[in-house]
């Protein structure tokens, strides 16, 4: 039996559809979770995808942090589940304080969408154990506030703990403090990303495939647990 | 105090503002006469919106009609003209529908909000057919890329489409930028969206079952906008004028994007008989559309609407622009399953009325008659005028001065300087500074993006079955000649679609002219309407809807007459789309089709010598057909490894684009009997660069024969260097650092 990952629609989510697509590419059963439900259907592991909840009003991600959803999704990524948080879902993260830090309006002032390289600096989190340490990657990216910001010790200590699971190469698109494009909380079951891997599964619509292994390393990693 | 059917009928000689809401004296004499008294103020509002030329084509109706008369037979057409987008059937039970529409004046005025309301507009055409958006594409034409207004208004439009666009979560997949001095006071924001459904899904707007109930929805209604449509789509930016330039409507992509589902949902759910967008015009233009569509009678409660400004007058309210509103005819028995659905999305919604046998429009506020109107009078019979055109007196001069006795370039260093010169102008200079704040992911079914010749969209994931769309105008042209210039518009559209690989299916139009006033200007028009027309019935394409917008002239100056055209292509399967570049060293490189000395109104009069004269290149829509044909049956084969359009700057450019986008050079030689000068930078059409492997050459170049298509082998992919042998040599890196500066240097801070 396929492992099921649950996709949160928020208003406003944008990607939702193609989070699921990714779960189904890497072999998971998707499972559709709505804001307004706190009920997560006993799913193995959750995608916030990306979009504009709440049409980023107030800030992004603060309001939809208070979503009946994300009470069942905190708790569960408390006791270990593991959650992925993309684009969106990473401010969804930061907001809940289940990852530290802010993601700031980006530096130029514009929205940008790229294909966007990337270092794995970190394959022991449930979301990167398929791909190796320091493997590099090309997958879209595409935010208006994707500007990671943390006090230095927060980084200090990011970093010191092999936390930072990606790292913007060539381009730091946004003003990224120490180009961090992805982030994991200490047990390495939550990780919040800015690029789009959900982008990047399929030859056909994506400038590669190299997103794939973030979605098969969550069913890897429930395998294994 | 509140106008009423009575105090009119009372009190019928008070005077009125209809020059003021932009009504002609016979215009508000014909009035009188269909309601046998004096309009109430809501009546007179609503008739002064629904009457303007943005909302009643009055002045380009009598040209339009050659758009069905003309119509080619086709079994694709699954809904015509007239409705809020055309549909059409791509096969296996599903049917695309798609439109392009002008924002031009308020995008001047408010470049972030005309433009973001320019896509929400389009957006909502596209789901109250019934279908889901796919996809967007904007065509954009500024002034001179230094001139100190395009600072202004490009980078707002920009973040406009931008910021709408992305929030709602649709890919953009293509479009033009288009710098001109002609539309420096004038710029142009057109968009266009695509959507798909199955073709049990379509819906259309109509009121049809007395007893029905009329649900508004959406965001409530504001004072934004008001007079929006008919005031800033009417007049000129005149210095002294009256000022007449209300508030530019306000977008809310957020409740688009709920207002998207909830759509979809309620419409999938079987709760809806009819469903029209509100856009320009407001209530006035959905009530009296939907009542004029359907079973001829509706009574709405007007004071029932949910408002964001609680002072609103009821004239206000029936005019009002606010976005992100939407209108649905439900039956009693589904009201609660739909009010249900709407609000699972936290969308308001109110039943503001019903549909009934009066054969009226009847508005009622508190209690009081308002409005008492036959819906057609409003919706579909307003005025018609034939204005009077005529040739231009400069166009003789115009076609005389050609452009034969222009320096040319004339040695091999000559002709290296010139393309990288045009490969940096900006026309042709990369436009990533503006597409690159875009999202063109979003739903994953981006197959083809730009630079590419034509978007391309997977519509079923299961087949691959998906759609291919172009939109194309060269203005300079069709100033040269109009009526060959929309002809070579949609010949260039056509070939874009074609070279991806995509059966040309269906068309578009959003025709963007001066004053409708100057009879020059509506010479061009008519022309120009002539001349698509006639292009569509040659090359078996039908206009599918599209959109007019008059007015684009500051004082005498008109823009160079713009008509925009979109071109649907199907293909069967994505998987076999055709990419523009190619993707090893080693392929051999083709040009298909003939080369002729053709420089009026192309790239290089314009940018190297600001030359504007002489006759267009010659267009051959059989030639296209065939070129089309070749392609799409190439893809289906896989015979074919990329394919490149030619036309803007000539074939020196087309190979230019191809290097650059592959990261590979080529090595092309000029075939003899050529001037190498021609060879590089003329604008011939019905031309394309194609590309094969040493493998299926033979086949590929036995179809071009087959097909009476002309077929040159230029030469062969490999090195980091665009080289034209014997000629010259540019490296990738160089020509890149030309084509990618030109636009950053101006925008970037």
């Amino acid at each position: 039996m396929s492992a099921r990952i649950g996709v949160v629609t928020f208003p406003g989510t944008l990607d939702d559809r193609d989070a699921a697509r990714a779960v189904r590419i890497a072999g998971g059963e998707p499972v559709e979770l709505w804001h307004g439900d706190d009920d997560i259907k006993g799913v193995d592991a959750v995608i916030l995808p990306g979009g504009f909840s709440y049409g980023d009003y107030l800030r992004c991600g603060a309001i939809s942090r208070f979503a009946p959803v994300m009470n069942s999704i905190i708790d569960g990524a408390k006791g270990g589940l593991p959650v992925l948080g993309i684009c969106n879902g990473f401010q969804i993260l930061v907001e809940s304080h289940l990852l530290p830090g802010a993601l700031m309006r980006n530096e130029s002032r514009h929205f940008i969408c790229r294909d966007q390289k990337l270092r794995i600096e970190n394959a022991d989190s449930m979301w990167t154990r398929d791909y190796f340490k320091n493997q590099e990657i090309v997958v879209p990216l595409k935010n208006g506030e994707g500007n990671y910001f943390a006090d230095p010790a927060t980084l200090d200590m990011l970093e010191g703990e092999g936390r930072v699971v990606a790292r913007y190469l060539d381009v730091n698109p946004n003003g990224s403090a120490r180009d961090i494009a992805g982030i994991r909380n200490e047990r390495g079951n939550v990780v919040g990303l800015m690029p789009h891997p959900e982008h990047a599964v399929e030859s056909l619509t994506g400038p590669t495939t190299e997103g794939l292994p973030f979605f098969t390393s969550v069913l890897t990693s429930l395998v294994s647990a | 105090m509140t106008d009423t059917v009575s105090a009119a009928q009372a009190n019928p000689d008070a005077s009125q503002p209809f020059a003021e809401l932009g009504l002609k004296p016979d215009e508000y004499e014909r009035i009188r006469e269909i309601l046998g008294r004096r309009p109430t103020s809501s009546e007179l509002a609503m008739y002064s919106v629904m009457w303007s030329e943005h909302c009643s084509y009055k002045s380009s109706k009598v040209h339009l009609r050659q758009f069905g008369e003309k119509a080619p037979k086709t079994d694709a057409l699954l809904v015509g003209i007239g409705e809020n987008a055309g549909v059409v059937d791509i096969g296996d039970g599903w049917a695309v529908t798609f439109k392009v529409e002008s924002h031009n004046h308020p995008s001047y005025v408010e470049p972030y909000q005309g433009a973001a309301t320019g896509v929400g507009g389009i957006v909502r055409d596209i789901i109250s057919m019934g279908a889901r958006p796919l996809a967007v594409m904007d065509p954009l034409r500024f002034g001179p890329l230094d001139a100190p207004d395009t600072r202004r208004v490009l980078p707002g439009i920009v973040s406009g489409i931008g910021g709408y666009g992305n929030c709602l979560g649709l890919p953009n997949i293509g479009g033009e930028v288009v710098f001109d001095a002609t539309y420096l006071g004038n710029p142009l924001v057109n968009a266009l969206c695509v959507g798909s459904m199955r073709h049990e899904d379509i819906h259309l707007a109509s009121a049809k079952g007395i007893g029905n109930l009329v649900v508004l929805y959406g965001a409530r209604t504001g004072g934004d906008g008001i007079g929006g449509v008919s005031v800033l789509a009417s007049e000129t930016f005149d210095a002294d004028g009256p000022a007449k330039r209300p508030s530019v409507q306000v977008g809310d992509p957020f409740m688009e994007k709920l207002l998207i589902e909830a759509t979809l949902e309620v419409l999938h759910a079987g709760l809806v008989e009819g469903i029209q967008d509100l856009g320009g015009a407001g209530i006035s233009c959905a009530t009296s559309e939907l009542a004029s569509n359907g079973d001829g009678g509706m009574n709405v409660w007007l004071d029932r609407v949910l408002l964001r400004d609680q002072t609103l007058s009821p004239e206000e309210i029936l005019m009002s622009e606010s976005q992100e509103r939407m209108c649905a005819i439900v039956t009693p028995a589904k009201l609660d399953e739909f009010m249900a659905l709407i609000k699972k999305w936290d969308v308001e919604a109110v039943v503001i009325g019903e549909v009934n046998a009066s054969g009226r429009l009847t508005v009622d506020w508190h209690g009081e008659q308002i409005v008492d109107v036959p819906p057609r009078s409003v919706a579909h019979d307003g005025p018609v005028y034939e204005r009077p055109y005529h040739r231009p007196s400069w166009q003789d001069s115009l076609q005389a001065d050609t452009p034969d006795s222009l320096p040319r370039p004339t040695d091999g260093e000559q002709l290296r300087a010139t393309l990288i010169n045009l490969i940096g102008a900006p026309n042709l200079a990369s436009k990533a500074w503006i597409t690159d704040q875009y999202d063109r992911y979003v739903l994953g079914n981006t197959v083809l993006a730009q630079p590419e010749d034509a978007g391309m969209i997977r519509v079923d994931e299961t087949t691959g079955r998906g759609v291919a769309i172009s939109t194309d105008c060269n203005g300079r042209y069709a100033k040269l000649d109009p009526y060959n210039g929309a002809k070579l518009a949609l010949a260039e559209s056509y070939r874009n679609v074609s070279v991806a690989g995509a059966k040309p299916l269906a068309v578009t139009n959003c025709l963007n002219f001066g004053s409708p006033e100057d009879p020059e200007v509506m010479w061009q028009f008519s022309e120009a309407c002539r001349g698509l027309a006639d292009g569509c019935l040659e090359l078996g394409v039908p206009v599918t809807g599209g959109n007019v917008s008059f007015y684009n002239q500051t004082g005498d100056t008109a823009i160079l007459p713009t008509p925009v055209v979109g071109v649907l292509a199907v293909i069967d399967n994505v998987d076999k789309r055709t990419p523009m570049a190619w993707s090893a060293p080693g392929q051999i490189v083709y040009l298909l089709g003939d080369t002729r000395d053709e420089f009026a109104g192309s790239e290089w009069a314009h940018h190297v010598h600001g030359h504007l004269g002489g006759l267009p290149p010659v267009v051959d829509l059989q030639r296209e057909r065939v070129l089309s044909e070749v392609l799409v049956a190439a893809s289906l084969s896989g015979t074919i490894a990329a394919a490149h359009d030619i036309s803007d700057g000539g074939i020196a450019i087309t190979l230019t684009e191809m290097a650059m986008k592959s990261g590979i050079g080529v090595k092309a030689s000029v075939p003899a009997g050529f001037d190498p000068f021609v060879f590089c930078f003329a604008e011939s059409t019905g031309r394309a660069i194609a590309v094969v492997t040493a493998a299926h050459e033979s086949v590929f170049i036995a179809s071009c024969s087959t097909a009476g298509l002309p077929v040159t082998r230029l030469g062969e992919t490999g090195g980091d260097a665009v080289e034209i042998v014997g000629q010259f040599s540019a490296s990738i890196t160089e020509l890149r650092r030309s084509h990618e500066a030109t636009i950053p240097a101006i925008f970037a801070n």
